[in-house]
């Protein structure tokens, strides 16, 4: 029994260490990743990691990357950053929304470590924050949904009730209605990011009750593969999706987060790093449409011209006149939505979302 | 309306079966008298093999039986620890689910993001064609039956088969069965290795089938669910069948509702079965005659032969 109990120590210690996967030596800047999953979710952690290999492809011998996957957003967070600032990362990269209080608290125990929280608000000395747009590609999204749907139904699977998943909802909702303006969007939240029985759990669910377009705020790629398995389109999320539903996906949103590590890192090299926050969309290439695939032309053209406009400028997702779901304005003709406070805080549905935000 | 019904409950007992799997497994092993709460472990290799073996050599099929047979692996070792070693089975078996945890783990490094072909739903001309019925029968994929069958199967084998009852005669005596003469351990290694097999076959459904990919920790708590399911199921086969349909139509219902817009909070839908659970054990606690007939009476046990 003893021995027993002792062994059972031994293998919870081994589990609950995280495998930090490094390729070491000396005099190079360290740069270092936390990521909330696998690299291999082909979502959102692999497209960190893809911008991680930009780093060391472009900046070769003068950095050495280090990342620790699939840290849960808590307590365990604050050790993981803890342990990479401790081991010399002079850079260290934390990629969830909820590693923001972990990552605040450790940066204050290392003032001279730079830390970049990805779609975190709150910065510091030695904190920056950034994240991308990706409304303005969900607004596409909501556009070819609308173009493609015969039911007049999406479904789409929510994360967390969050102001980046809610401002996404909306984007997709505004998007939506410019092609038809009676468009349902039924939303289903299953709190989490990655947990692709549940992901398909609800795309199921979903079709099961008419949605006959898929949309994800999810990571992983289980609900396109239902989508797949049952001949509804979908849209990729995080990375391009095709490989895993090559007749499904209409295009996906891909997170381009390379140029602005590398430049990220580049400025740490120089010297010239500064604390900021960085919220960069189609303009600088941050968001990226996948290839519009599986769609008539008329449907592609559309796409395309929105994705340009977005780019441009010429076009911003949030223009108004938009109503909240009790109708009143939030945002009057011909302005469009400030980024403070209302996109980045932003906690309402515009009219006609067939959901109640759960508080 | 009609469409959506059909829908749901289809969708539902594909949420039902992995559970199938692996608590008819698990019954048969409480029933000759051995705990094993290796269960999430169990799946979580089952669903590891099966899924490399499935990408390896792009045959869903044999991919099933690799995750059947690595389950009853991981079981052959709790039953050497615990049944040779007379090792306490409920450390043993939270061992186990944490071995599986982090072997599967290790396995599935490689495997993360692959894809295999899936093992689809059967379609069998004119019966698949009745309208609402024909569907609703003839219209899942084949392991659904395959789960309906084991579980159908380890009822007659439990109440009217002559190993069935000398199982249960070791499970609940087991020095009585041993005075007789019936080899307890063999037996009991038996029903260890089936419940493996099946809780095998449970995690290879949910990488094979259920969601076509392999991701870590994928089984996410239905093991233990299982487990719960056995309990609620009070070590009857035909309860397993209505307990599974419940503990799997919960969670497509909840995230129905939500879908359908109802305001119910998903977090109180998701607790239901556990309540349920709940009741029932205080149910059948409070009636001693009850227990005796249902609960193995030397579960957890360890048994060794006196000469």
């Amino acid at each position: 029994m003893k021995h027993l109990i002792k062994l059972a120590t031994v293998m919870l210690a081994a589990l609950l260490s995280f495998g930090v996967v490094s390729t070491a030596s000396a005099d190079k800047l360290k740069v270092g990743f936390i990521y909330i999953g696998p690299p291999g979710d082909h979502g959102w952690t692999y497209a960190h990691d893809q911008a991680r290999l930009m780093v060391e492809e472009k900046l070769g011998d003068l950095v050495e990357t280090t990342f620790v996957e699939g840290v849960p957003e808590g307590p365990d967070a604050e050790r993981a950053i803890a342990k990479l600032a401790e081991t010399g990362h002079q850079l260290i990269f934390t990629t969830s929304f909820g590693y923001m209080e972990p990552t605040l608290k450790v940066a204050k125990r290392f003032p001279d470590v730079k830390f970049e929280h990805a779609t975190g608000y709150k910065q510091a000395d030695n904190v920056a924050t950034y994240s991308a747009r990706f409304y303005e590609g969900r607004y596409v999204q909501g556009q070819i949904a609308a173009e493609m749907s015969k039911s007049g139904v999406i479904g789409y699977i929510a994360s967390f009730p969050i102001p980046e998943v809610v401002r996404g909802i909306n984007a997709f909702m505004l998007g939506a209605q410019t092609v038809n303006p009676d468009m349902k969007v039924k939303v289903v939240w299953v709190y989490t990011w990655y947990d692709p029985g549940k992901e398909a759990d609800a795309a199921k669910v979903l079709m099961d009750q008419g949605a006959d377009i898929i949309t994800q705020h999810t990571d992983s790629t289980a609900a396109i593969q239902a989508a797949a398995a049952r001949g509804i389109k979908a849209f990729g999320q995080a990375s391009d999706m095709i490989h895993f539903a090559p007749d499904t996906q209409l295009t996906a949103i891909i997170d381009a987060w390379g140029p602005y590590y590398v430049a990220r890192t580049q400025a740490v090299l120089d010297g010239t790093w500064t604390s900021g926050d960085t919220w960069h969309g189609m303009g600088p290439g941050m968001v990226v449409m996948a290839p519009f695939t599986n769609m008539p032309y008329s449907a592609e053209q559309m796409a395309r011209n929105t994705t340009a406009a977005l780019t441009s400028g010429a076009l911003h997702a949030f223009t108004g006149p938009i109503y909240n779901q009790a109708g009143e304005l939030m945002v009057p003709a011909g302005e469009v939505a400030a980024d403070f406070p209302m996109l980045a805080t932003m906690n309402w549905y515009v009219q006609g979302v067939d959901d109640k935000l759960p508080e | 309306m009609t469409e959506l019904i059909i829908a749901s409950i289809m969708t539902m007992m594909t949420a039902a079966t992995p559970l199938m799997f692996a608590a008819t497994g698990e019954l048969i092993c409480e029933r000759s008298g051995v705990l094993n709460l290796g269960l999430e472990g169990m799946m979580l290799i089952g669903a590891v093999f099966g899924f490399a073996a499935a990408a390896v050599t792009g045959n869903a099929t044999l991919g099933l039986l690799v995750a059947a047979t690595s389950g009853a692996f991981a079981a052959l070792i709790f039953g050497i620890l615990t049944l040779n070693l007379l090792s306490n089975q409920v450390a043993t078996g939270l061992a186990l689910t944490i071995f599986g945890t982090g072997l599967s783990a290790l396995v599935g490094v490689d495997y993360v993001g692959e894809t295999i072909d899936q093992i689809g739903s059967i379609h069998i001309p004119i019966l698949s064609d009745i309208p609402i019925v024909g569907r609703l029968l003839f219209g899942h994929d084949p392991l659904v039956y395959l789960a309906i069958l084991i579980l159908l199967g380890a009822s007659w084998f439990l109440s009217r088969s002559r190993w069935g009852m000398i199982l249960r005669a070791v499970g609940d005596s087991d020095v009585s069965a041993h005075a007789i003469g019936y080899p307890v351990i063999a037996i009991r290694f038996a029903a260890v290795t089936f419940g493996g097999l099946m809780a095998g076959l449970g995690g290879g459904y949910l990488s094979l089938v259920y969601t076509p990919l392999w991701a870590e920790n994928m089984t996410a708590g239905r093991g233990w669910i299982a487990l719960a399911l056995v309990v609620f199921a009070s070590w009857r086969p035909a309860r397993v069948l209505f307990g599974a349909i419940l503990f799997g139509g919960i969670t497509i219902l909840q995230l129905n509702a939500q879908a359908a817009g109802l305001g119910i909070p998903a977090a109180f839908m998701s607790m239901l079965p556990y309540i349920a659970t709940i009741v029932v054990l205080v149910l059948i606690s409070r009636d001693a005659i009850k227990i005796r007939l249902n609960a193995p009476a030397c579960l957890g046990r360890p048994f060794r032969a006196e000469r």
